[in-house]
């Protein structure tokens, strides 16, 4: 039996240490991981509660990525509760093994804390890994602050596991301005932690001697699409429910009030920020000042849950408003940002469409200010006023040098 | 309890021929259903399976069907060790917490990975590592047929020089593979694994018995068995077991075993050892080296084959 940690109602931890403690009181069977900025903290702090005592399943120090999420996939399917941690180039190397974990309906917990792609090299925060998951077929939750990524991660093993959707789930949390950033976290004791986790409900386990089970199947043009379409299928029509059921759970534990898609001064709101991640918090605070001091209507709306999308929830959130802007924390490389095109794209099917414009800001760790985010909501009340983009419709904005814009 | 099965006679292998079934895609003669078979059949303990992207794997595993009667996994090209070390992880945890599947009781399964040359000399070289390095108690076998079988014929690190292969032909100026087989067996003894060893499907008693020694080790066993290929090696499918013989017998393919990383034994000493020119002219990947131009690349490989059972012969009896 492992020991049990004696918590403060109020901790001071950074995301990762928030993240660390959420994997160790769901008591995970077999954690397989490997180092990487900025996600190496969970890794440490793991083999701290290890060499503590505070541990009793398995923790495989493997020799890549790639072999974590492989490891992770041999376990769950075997039958257990299983997750790991990663950023970027990890996250980037484990990518073929993402698809396949989702393939096989195995839930596993990946701790994401999100950082930049080279090249060039950067360890800092941007959402270029989160994006590059979010065709993988897992659920992705977004966190914007440590006890966000404490809850986030408790949620998603429920969420996960629920036999009902058996996918694997991302825990996203921003690199460093979450994860290396102390803050005040209320924990739940080991043992409501664990009360609400639940015991792992296997499905269809490899040790089960009795009942021998084949994963990973070869399917062609006769069967992979019924497979795939299953998957889409599930991710489309059961998680919103079971997100929204384990929410409320969590709620009833801790008072804590989570949103597949969060509101923020929505209700009469003229114009909105769409953003995830740490920006929310900065945009939120800018909509509220510019409330107060210029009598902006200005809101702020961020995604939970960034996949499954939430289209419904999105037109919900958005169609009284007039203007909008998506920010991309992530270099589109030939595109509109990703955020934009969900929102636009979700957006369409309204009657009175608002004027969607799109931002990429903070790649590699630039910083994000509340500078910034004035100038995105002036540009958008003067979207609103015009009825029509005022700017173009693609904006860099801290970028050096002269302006970067297109169309 | 650990169960080893009495094995004397080929008959002895049908009775629980029901863990792999005859009934999968592999061409005839494929000589992976063989040594498959053979091995699985080799211990009553059950059995947790996987495999690497690869032939056996592709023929086997075929939505709405499979071929296994164990439980059976398959992620990628490279990562069998590494899912079969994570389901070996999964159950030392749930053993430690008292939270296995009551199936389990009184049984103690076994974890197996099945690779072919292309899944373990080349891409899953790095995962194989980390799991012996890391020392899982597990048995990863090499479906060693010396070329990727599976996507046509290209050649691996494994490929023997002189073999014409789809990437390396024999042509007007090649005499095809330029490069020596990797000697995986010897870098996997060097991890420290406590056994590592080479079988034939043909000499099955040396296989069973130390497909046998292997489970009854704690720790990560290693298994390089040849597996001669009648699509890609192009010989008839009624003579894998001939060209089998032929490899054993002229010591292109030696029977020997290493334990703890050092202690070398040979297992098959042939009492009529044929040329290596036998058995490269009865493969049409080799048929070229007959021409005159390359001929002399069948002397130098008889000299390779000599020099290399000189060694092991005194490696043996160094002990060393
Ligand atoms: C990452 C990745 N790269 C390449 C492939 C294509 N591929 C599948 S099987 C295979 C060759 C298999 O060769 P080997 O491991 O020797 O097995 P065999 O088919 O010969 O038994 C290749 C190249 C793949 N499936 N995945
Ligand atoms: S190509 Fe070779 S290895 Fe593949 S199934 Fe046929 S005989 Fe077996
Ligand atoms: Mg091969």
């Amino acid at each position: 039996m492992a020991e049990k940690m004696e918590l403060n109602e109020v901790e001071v931890w950074d995301g990762n240490m928030a993240a660390s403690q959420a994997l160790r009181q769901a008591q995970i069977d077999v954690v397989a991981a490997y180092p990487i900025t900025p996600s190496t903290p969970v890794v440490q702090n793991y083999g701290s509660f290890l060499a503590n005592g505070y541990i009793d399943g398995e923790f495989v120090l493997v020799e890549s990525e790639h072999a974590a999420m492989s490891g992770c996939v041999g376990a769950a399917a075997a039958g257990g509760r299983v997750a790991t941690a990663t950023s970027s180039q990890g996250f980037a190397l484990m990518s073929e093994v993402l698809y396949q974990a989702s393939g096989m309906r195995l839930p596993i917990v990946l701790v994401v804390v999100n950082r930049a792609l080279a090249a060039p090299l950067n360890v800092n925060g941007d959402h270029s890994d989160m994006y590059m998951g979010r065709d993988s077929g897992w659920i992705q939750l977004d966190a914007f602050n440590a006890q966000e990524a404490y809850d986030m991660t408790l949620m998603a093993f429920r969420i996960g596991e629920d036999p009902e959707i058996r996918l694997p789930v991302m825990s996203h949390q921003d690199g460093f301005i979450t994860s290396h950033t102390a803050e005040n976290v209320r924990p739940l004791s080991d043992d409501e932690a664990y009360e609400f986790v639940g015991e792992y409900p296997a499905v269809n386990p490899m040790l089960d001697l009795a009942n021998p089970v084949t994963y990973g199947v070869q399917t062609e043009e006769d069967w992979h699409f019924e497979h795939k379409a299953r998957q889409h299928h599930d991710l489309m029509t059961k998680v919103f429910g079971k997100v929204e059921e384990v929410f409320a759970a969590f709620e009833k534990k801790t008072g804590r009030k989570y949103n597949i898609v969060e509101k923020y001064d929505m209700d009469d709101a003229d114009v909105a920020i769409v953003a995830l991640g740490t920006t929310v918090e900065t945009a939120k605070m800018v909509a509220e000042k510019l409330r107060k001091e210029q009598g902006i209507k200005a809101g702020v709306v961020a995604p939970r849950l960034f996949r499954p999308w939430p289209h419904k929830q999105i037109i919900e959130a958005l169609q009284n408003v007039k203007a909008v802007a998506c920010l991309d924390r992530s270099s589109p490389n030939g595109a509109m940002g990703a955020l934009y095109n969900e929102v636009a794209g979700s957006l369409y099917q309204c009657e009175n469409r608002p004027v969607v414009t799109n931002y990429i800001y903070g790649l590699g760790g630039r910083d994000f200010t509340v500078e910034h985010a004035e100038e995105i909501f002036k540009e958008l009340a003067a979207n609103a006023e015009a009825g029509k983009p005022t700017t173009p419709l693609q904006q860099f904005i801290g970028l050096r040098g002269p302006k970067l814009s297109f169309y | 309890m650990s169960e080893m099965k009495k094995i004397k006679n080929l008959k002895d292998f049908s009775t629980s021929a029901d863990r792999f079934e005859g009934a999968n895609l592999l061409c005839p003669g494929c000589a992976h259903s063989i040594i498959v078979r053979e091995i699985l059949n080799a211990t009553n303990d059950p059995l947790i399976l996987s495999a690497a992207t690869g032939c056996l794997e592709v023929c086997t595993a075929v939505y709405p069907y499979t071929s296994w009667d164990n439980s059976w996994i398959h992620i990628g090209f490279e990562n069998a060790s590494t899912a079969i070390a994570g389901a070996e992880a999964m159950y030392k945890a749930r053993k430690r917490k008292g939270k296995l599947p009551a199936s389990c009781e009184g049984k103690s399964p076994k974890f197996v990975a099945f690779g072919g040359d292309g899944a373990t000399y080349d891409i899953g070289f790095q995962w194989i590592s980390g799991c012996f390095e890391r020392g899982h108690d597990m048995m990863y076998v090499c479906l060693d047929n010396e070329v990727y079988a599976n996507t046509g014929g290209q050649r691996s690190s494994s490929t023997p020089i002189g073999a014409s292969t789809v990437t390396t032909p024999a042509g007007r100026v090649s005499y095809g593979e330029k490069m020596m087989k990797k000697d995986m067996l010897s870098i996997m003894a060097a991890h420290g694994a406590p056994y590592v060893a080479q079988v034939a499907p043909n000499k099955w008693k040396d296989m069973v018995k130390k497909i046998q020694k292997g489970f009854a080790t704690e720790g990560p066993v290693f298994i390089n068995a040849m597996s001669a290929c009648t699509t890609e090696w192009k010989f008839a499918p009624d003579d894998t077991i001939a060209i089998s013989d032929l490899a054993t017998d002229s010591l292109v393919f030696p029977l020997y075993e290493i334990e703890n990383g050092t202690k070398l034994t040979i297992t098959y000493r042939p009492k009529n050892k044929v040329p290596v020119r036998d058995y490269l002219g009865a493969q049409g990947r080799f048929k070229h080296l007959f021409k005159p131009q390359y001929e002399y690349l069948i002397d130098e490989w008889q000299k390779m084959v000599d020099a290399r059972w000189e060694y092991l012969q005194r490696r043996e009896e160094a002990s060393v």
